[in-house]
């Protein structure tokens, strides 16, 4: 047996050797710092992509309309009240507007190059000032998609021509009806409320259904439930649901609410059902999650007082869980209002130009909304579908940063 | 549907009830030093639970039983005497009066179905009425028997709690029944679809074109094959070659490399990720990454490469599944005892050495269950395929040319205008039980995996 020669680190070897190792070192530690960068680029250039694109759907076009509007003759007190509109456009006011651009732009194409909801601007200011129908005015209008995309920068050469020779009658303005309006055919006219309002009315339905019914399963199987085989099928089946596509829930609430229960289709109480479904496992995991970190001596004191098992629940525990609950909560139902597969196979996809104002009215969803905007082939829509994209986003960043802060304010460390 | 002025009724009902029978076991609590089981709300509850109860149950039942009864009302009417006889016609027109009287639907098809509604509407009416007066009744009735029932001795806190527990049980197995329901509709409507075309045209033909089905031979343009290897080249392969090295060496990064305080932005950063909508991405995939890779694929000299390719839909997939993996091998990694790592190091391993040596192989059963899961995602992801990939079923191992998955082709069946009952979309639920079945053994195998590898370190 011989004897064992301690290593020679100097040895050139040796050197050699440990430089190739530092280098692997290096060179891992350098793919891990990649792989992060690389994630986090791609996640820069989406926002960057999507705001360069969507921030003109907030801006749109107008233009300085000269209007003569003294043969447009209409008694003033069906200006008032609930007729007005009627009344307005049975005056021929559209006309009006058509025949008042046609003089005023006529090179640059004449009312063609005006919004179709451009009498509409004009109606809301003789709403306002019924003094306008007696004289001449200039009001500015929204312009047509054309002209409003080629004034941003990516219009036809005709249009861009026309943009030319309008020259400064042409300004910029907040896209108020992009905020207060609904679907429409012509992009300069689209608007999200409509679809954000379904939206709103779907996840009212959604966390009516989801929270209490998942807070409850989570109280159960946290608390009460025996161990046996009933227990564990539930379980199974609630961490299995959490990761069932969510276009299968879409095909239930087709063949169960749609098919079974004859519930109206496109409406925002079958998309609620639907995404409760959906939602429901994610809370109960969160709810489970938050309810195993209140510490067993809380309910020792609770049962040695007296409490019974049902008073120490909702009395102690509940009340130390429900900020961890309440974070699993806002996070599920962010992720239901970011969701469109499901609400696709439930017929929310249809046109809807006005935004809906019952649980069982033709709606539809933000997301939906952008998914077919997204399929439009006009090019005014492409901003739109940027813009709404953003408007999404910041609900949904909104609603993360208070489930952040909640967790961050509320939350205590046993 | 009874108007929901009755159950604000039955409501009212109860809350007179707790609130009577709580000031009546306040009465008896008053001025003696007796020590009771229940508090005077636990009467007030348990009265009130009795008022609702019976007739809460009475009016969901009633919700199954009436529709066929309002259906038989208006069959006996006279002006039903020339609907057809039984079969496909005489639903549809009385669905359509059905609509008409519950003011769905404005317009009728059918001209019968218009003359029907009135007296839809006033069966309807009728057996409303009949339903509203009984709830009532049962409420009532309910609420005074329980009222007897509140007496000093009398332990209403022990009835309440088992209504309580009854409550939390019935919210569990409402996960069971969601299970079930998922099964049950998928598992009908496929038994349709089988009826007509056979399981094997199915499952191992290897031609899909929905747009045109022969009658006679249906399962010929129904072969689903291309869509299984498509859903698998885009979800299992393309998605999980960009996912699982960049999750993996993120997580291995902010785990072992990172400090506290640059863990503290990153973590979060890469859940934004996870928490952009799936129609984002796919309208990012359609809109910038397509049009880049057939550029690409042009660029190498591919024919056929087309700006719905697979390799677009999947690679922005892959991005989108990042979080998801790393946070599964986060976990996985952190459960890896320390000594482990503490042992590598100290025989003079490298950092990165005791990470490829020591810490890998450790976590590995769980990073393979995490990988599971993320392609059972993967693969039941829709809007990323359905707005970047094409709807063309073609068998092909070129990632620039046209592929599509079982979840495009659901949505395509079944928004388009065909009947309800047409082989088009029951096969679009045929597919939603293939998809169901296999993410579903997906997942229950990568949790059992991760399950045991936790218990292995525990």
């Amino acid at each position: 047996m011989t004897e064992r020669q301690p290593t020679d680190w100097r040895a050139p070897a040796m050197q050699r050797r440990l430089r190739r190792r530092y280098a692997a070192e290096r060179r891992f530690r350098l793919l891990g710092l990649a792989a992060i960068l690389a994630s986090a680029a791609f996640l820069a250039f989406l926002l960057v992509s999507m705001v360069a694109r969507g921030a003109g759907g907030f801006v749109e076009t107008r233009v300085a309309l000269p209007l003569d509007l003294s043969d447009v003759r209409i008694e003033g007190a069906r200006l008032m009240g609930p007729g007005a509109d009627l009344a307005l456009a049975g005056a021929g006011l559209e006309n009006a507007v058509d025949r008042a651009a046609d003089a005023a732009f006529a090179p640059a194409g004449g009312a063609a190059i005006l919004s179709d909801g451009a009498w509409l601007v004009v109606r809301d200011a003789v709403k306002r000032d019924p003094g306008l129908l007696g004289r001449r005015t200039v009001l500015d209008v929204p312009v047509a998609t054309e002209i409003d995309i080629a004034r941003k920068g990516r219009g036809t050469p005709e249009a861009e021509a026309s943009v030319r020779r309008l020259g400064d009658r042409l300004s910029s303005g907040l896209n108020t009806d992009f905020f207060a309006g609904a679907d429409a055919t012509d992009p300069t006219r689209a608007g999200i409320w409509g679809a954000l309002k379904g939206s709103l009315l779907t996840m009212a339905v959604t966390m009516a259904l989801a929270f209490p019914i998942g807070v409850l399963a989570a109280l159960y199987l946290e608390e009460y439930a025996p161990r046996n085989r009933v227990t564990d099928v539930i379980e199974v089946s609630i961490n299995n649901l959490a990761a069932v596509p969510s276009i299968i829930f879409g095909l239930l609430g087709l063949a169960v609410f749609l098919g079974t229960f004859h519930l109206p289709r496109s409406a925002a109480l079958v998309g609620g059902l639907t995404l409760a479904l959906m939602t429901m496992p994610v809370i109960v995991i969160a709810g489970r999650n938050a309810i195993k970190a209140v510490p067993p001596s809380i309910r020792d004191a609770a049962r040695a007082l007296g409490a019974s098992r049902v008073q120490v629940v909702f009395h102690h525990v509940l009340p130390l869980a429900l900020p961890g609950i309440l974070t699993g909560t806002i996070i599920g139902m962010a992720r239901a209002l970011g969701e469109t597969a499901p609400l696709l196979m439930i017929g929310m996809r249809a046109f809807i130009a006005a935004p809906p104002d019952r649980l069982t009215d033709p709606a539809t969803a933000l997301p939906v909304q952008i998914f077919l905007w997204s399929d439009e082939v006009s090019q005014g829509f492409v901003e739109k579908t940027s813009a709404a994209i953003i408007v999404l986003l910041v609900v949904l960043l909104a609603m993360n940063g208070l489930a952040i802060y909640l967790r961050n304010r509320f939350e205590t460390r046993w | 549907m009874p108007a929901s002025g009755l159950l604000f009724l039955v409501a009212a009902l109860a809350l007179i009830g707790w609130v009577s029978a709580r000031a009546r076991a306040a009465r008896f609590r008053a001025g003696t030093q007796r020590r009771f089981s229940s508090l005077p709300q636990h009467h007030g509850w348990f009265v009130a639970l009795c008022t609702l109860i019976p007739a809460l149950l009475f009016l969901s039942v009633w919700q199954f039983t009436s529709p066929a009864l309002v259906t038989d009302a208006v069959i006996a009417t006279p002006a039903a005497a020339a609907l057809p006889p039984p079969g496909l016609d005489r639903a549809a027109i009385l669905s359509e009066a059905r609509n008409l009287a519950n003011g769905y639907a404005y317009g009728a098809f059918h001209p019968l179905s218009s003359r029907l509604a009135p007296a839809y509407a006033a069966a309807q009416d009728r057996f409303d009425l009949i339903a509203s007066v009984a709830a009532l009744l049962l409420a009532f009735a309910g609420g005074a028997l329980s009222f007897l029932a509140v007496r000093p001795g009398f332990s209403a806190r022990t009835h309440v709690e088992r209504v309580v527990m009854a409550l939390l049980l019935a919210a569990s197995l409402l996960a069971i029944l969601t299970t079930l329901g998922i099964v049950a509709s998928l598992l009908v409507e496929s038994a349709r679809f089988f009826r007509i075309v056979p399981v094997a045209d199915f499952l191992f033909g290897t031609h899909w074109s929905p747009q045109v089905i022969d009658p006679r031979d249906p399962g010929a343009s129904l072969g689903a094959v291309p869509l299984f290897w498509g859903t698998f080249f885009i979800g299992a392969i393309i998605a999980m070659a960009v996912a699982i090295p960049l999750g993996l060496m993120s997580a291995i990064y902010l785990t072992q490399y990172a400090a506290p305080a640059t863990r503290r932005w990153i973590k979060p950063l890469l859940e934004i990720l996870a928490g952009v909508p799936t129609v984002v991405y796919g309208y990012f995939a359609a809109l910038t990454v397509a049009p880049a890779v057939r550029e690409l694929g042009v660029a190498l000299g591919i024919a056929n490469a087309t700006s719905e390719s697979a390799l677009a839909a999947g690679l922005v997939m892959g991005v989108m599944i990042v979080p998801f993996v790393s946070s599964m091998a986060d976990d996985s990694l952190a459960a890896v005892p320390a000594s482990m790592r503490d042992g590598s190091l100290a025989m003079g391993a490298t950092r990165s050495e005791t990470i490829r040596q020591v810490l890998v192989p450790a976590a590995l059963p769980g990073v393979v269950g995490g990988v599971l899961l993320a392609v059972s995602r993967a693969i039941g992801e829709t809007m990323i395929v359905v707005m970047a990939a094409s709807g063309v079923a073609t068998l092909t191992l070129n990632p620039f040319a046209s592929t599509t998955t079982v979840t495009k082709q659901i949505v395509d069946l079944l928004t388009g205008e065909a009947a309800f009952d047409s082989a088009k979309t029951l096969a679009a639920f045929a597919l939603g039980l293939t998809l169901f079945a296999i993410t579903f053994m997906l997942n229950v195998v990568a949790l059992m995996v991760v399950r045991r590898y936790r218990e292995a370190y525990d």
